[in-house]
């Protein structure tokens, strides 16, 4: 019988504790680590390499939903949640097998043999899940990068701009650059729309930043942000912009 | 619209109110001798319907002329000049027009004076009968307006005390409980008990005005001792309460979502936990309470918000400017101060809840 190596993560013990309990009946499932945060969990999947995630949704430092986006679609995920009518949705529509707490053995067992059903598929991708499971016209706060083992978090304030590199954006934020893999649009439908701008094709702006607008050839400009980076703006981001600072 | 033409119902029962007195009239007609039964039948059925619908305009009338702000001469001599407007056509012009029909003429025009006598009267008597139909129709608006108001202050308790208990909290107790079953079923009990203390207290102060600060921290106690059961060692507590300060009456449900504020953002937003501190003084003739609690700057807001927002309202509307509060963050700690009015400990605060139940 293959064995499947699982990571339990939940900042209560006792919440730990149940899945813990409710493994027992199924000896093919091996406990490897157990987390009390979303950081211990980024790093056990890195070093671990599970094959199955028991994963609460609310924790210190990073969610459930930042961890996801952190390990990316290739770890099986089972989330764990008291109460959270969004995720829910999020996890309805995203076909992804959550636990609702308290559950029983019934559950969990049901729970389980879907996740192993699906051992080896890929996760919906994690920003759109999380992004699914957000509030109406609530917007990212914070972007998790993460670089190797470590993990960088990055308020949106403290985010000056993002550019489109393939399939990753690279977001500059006090003086450093961040890789993320993540498309641009999906991004840009994250962000606050009164304080970003797609100012590009390629590029996603902090309002605050831009210090001022300058012609570049006939039909294009340019932004110039306060510590003097020049950033493209094409004729419909330019009108983007315009609408958004009333005519400025 | 005539609330008695857009009724067919009503319409109806009208109608068959004058019936009698068409009759009656029919009745004077012929007792005269002028008319046998049925030629005044002939000639009343019809043209007492017709004034039937006529009196129905004395609504617009009444609607115009309030009972309670016209002038009660101007009333009076505008009703009275209606009725005998209105009277003077039916039975002088639509009446003789119908007799004449009927070749009954020469009679019609002798005993023309009653039926303008009656049709006045029946005038001024739908008039009054509107203003009795519109007396009924204003008090049970009132009515249903007053039972709508109740009904919605309900629903706002209840939404009130449904934000009071936190669903995340709910349910995460009764996961530990869960947990607890297997491995410690002593302490799964205590916890239920503590829940059910908690749910009781909460589900209690929902429709008291005032109670004692005392109860307000036995609540906060109860919830603080659940969640040192859900995180353990992460969550720390230190209270300071002063001699006196618990017999003052707060409003309910006060204290509590200030320590609940504190849990959400504190404990629950730290992996190393936090420590809250409740610091509940007396000076004079004010109450002031601290919550303070450390937290992680980094950590989203979430939920935050509501219930510090209710606290806010709910001093607001009890204490007016009387009451203060102030939310401030200090590096890595979260403080609340709430500051109101010590109100005189007076029977309410002595009663103890034991008796509060059996009252």
């Amino acid at each position: 019988m293959n064995v499947i190596r699982a990571v339990i993560v939940d900042d209560e013990e006792l919440a730990r504790q149940v899945v813990h309990e409710m493994l027992l009946p199924h000896p093919e499932v091996e406990v490897v680590a157990e987390c009390a945060n979303g950081f211990e969990a980024v790093k056990a999947v890195a070093e671990l390499n599970p094959d199955l995630l028991f994963l609460d949704v609310q924790m210190p430092k990073l969610d459930g939903f930042e961890v996801l986006e952190l390990i990316g679609p290739d770890v099986a995920v089972v989330f764990l949640t008291a109460y959270d009518q969004y995720a829910l949705r999020a996890f309805e529509v995203h076909a992804v097998d959550y636990l609702l707490k308290p559950f029983d053995a019934v559950r969990f067992d049901a729970a389980l043999e879907r996740a192993k059903e699906r051992l080896g598929t890929k996760m919906p991708p994690p920003s759109e899940l999380a992004a699914a499971a957000r509030a109406p016209s609530q917007y990212l706060e914070r972007i998790v990068v993460r670089d190797g083992p470590k993990v960088d978090i990055i308020p949106c304030e403290r985010l000056d701009y993002a550019e489109a590199q393939d399939d990753y954006v690279l977001l500059r934020s006090q003086g450093k650059n961040y890789l993320k893999q993540e498309t641009i649009s999906n991004l840009e439908t994250s962000l606050d729309p009164a304080r970003f701008v797609r100012i590009h094709r390629s590029y996603i702006v902090n309002l605050e930043r831009i210090a001022k607008i300058e012609p570049y050839t006939k039909d294009s400009r340019v932004a110039v942000l306060g510590d003097g980076t020049k950033l493209p703006v094409s004729r419909s981001g330019y009108a983007r912009l315009k609408e958004l600072l009333g005519e400025g | 619209m005539h609330p008695i033409l857009a009724d067919p119902r009503k319409l109806a029962l009208y109608l068959a109110a004058w019936i009698p007195l068409v009759l009656l009239l029919a009745g004077v007609l012929a007792s005269t001798g002028d008319f046998t039964w049925i030629q005044a039948g002939e000639l009343m059925v019809p043209l007492g319907g017709i004034y039937a619908f006529v009196c129905l305009s004395a609504w617009y009338l009444c609607r115009f002329l309030p009972l309670r702000t016209s002038a009660i001469f101007y009333l009076l001599v505008t009703v009275n000049a209606a009725a005998g407007v209105s009277s003077l056509i039916w039975a002088g012009a639509i009446g003789w027009a119908m007799a004449s029909g009927l070749g009954l003429e020469p009679q019609y025009l002798r005993e023309r004076p009653i039926l303008f006598g009656a049709g006045f009267l029946l005038f001024d008597l739908a008039a009054a009968f509107h203003y009795a139909l519109m007396a009924f129709e204003t008090s049970r608006q009132a009515q249903a307006r007053a039972m709508q108001a109740s009904i919605l202050a309900r629903e706002a308790e209840l939404r009130a005390l449904k934000a009071q208990i936190d669903p995340h909290f709910l349910f995460n107790s009764l996961n530990s409980i869960s947990a607890l079953t297997a491995s410690d079923p002593a302490k799964a009990r205590e916890m239920c008990v503590l829940l059910s203390d908690f749910l009781r207290s909460s589900l209690k102060m929902g429709d008291r005005e005032r109670i004692p600060l005392g109860e307000e921290l036995a609540l906060a106690r109860s919830f603080l001792a659940i969640q040192h059961i859900r995180f353990g060692s992460r969550l720390e507590v230190e209270e300071e309460v002063a001699e006196g300060a618990a017999g003052c009456l707060v409003p309910p449900l006060l204290l509590q979502p200030l320590v609940e504020n504190a849990v959400t953002h504190g404990v629950a937003t730290r992996v190393e936990g936090s420590s809250i501190r409740i610091a509940i003084s007396r000076a004079g003739e004010r109450v002031a309470i601290r919550v303070e609690n450390t937290f992680d700057k980094d950590a989203r807001r979430g939920r935050g918000g509501v219930g510090l927002a209710n606290v806010r309202k709910r001093l607001e509307v009890c204490y007016g400017d009387a009451a203060s509060m102030e939310v401030r963050e200090i590096g890595d700690r979260f403080r609340v101060d709430v500051r109101f009015p010590a109100e005189a400990t007076g029977v309410a605060a002595q009663r103890r809840p034991e008796e509060e139940e059996t009252k």
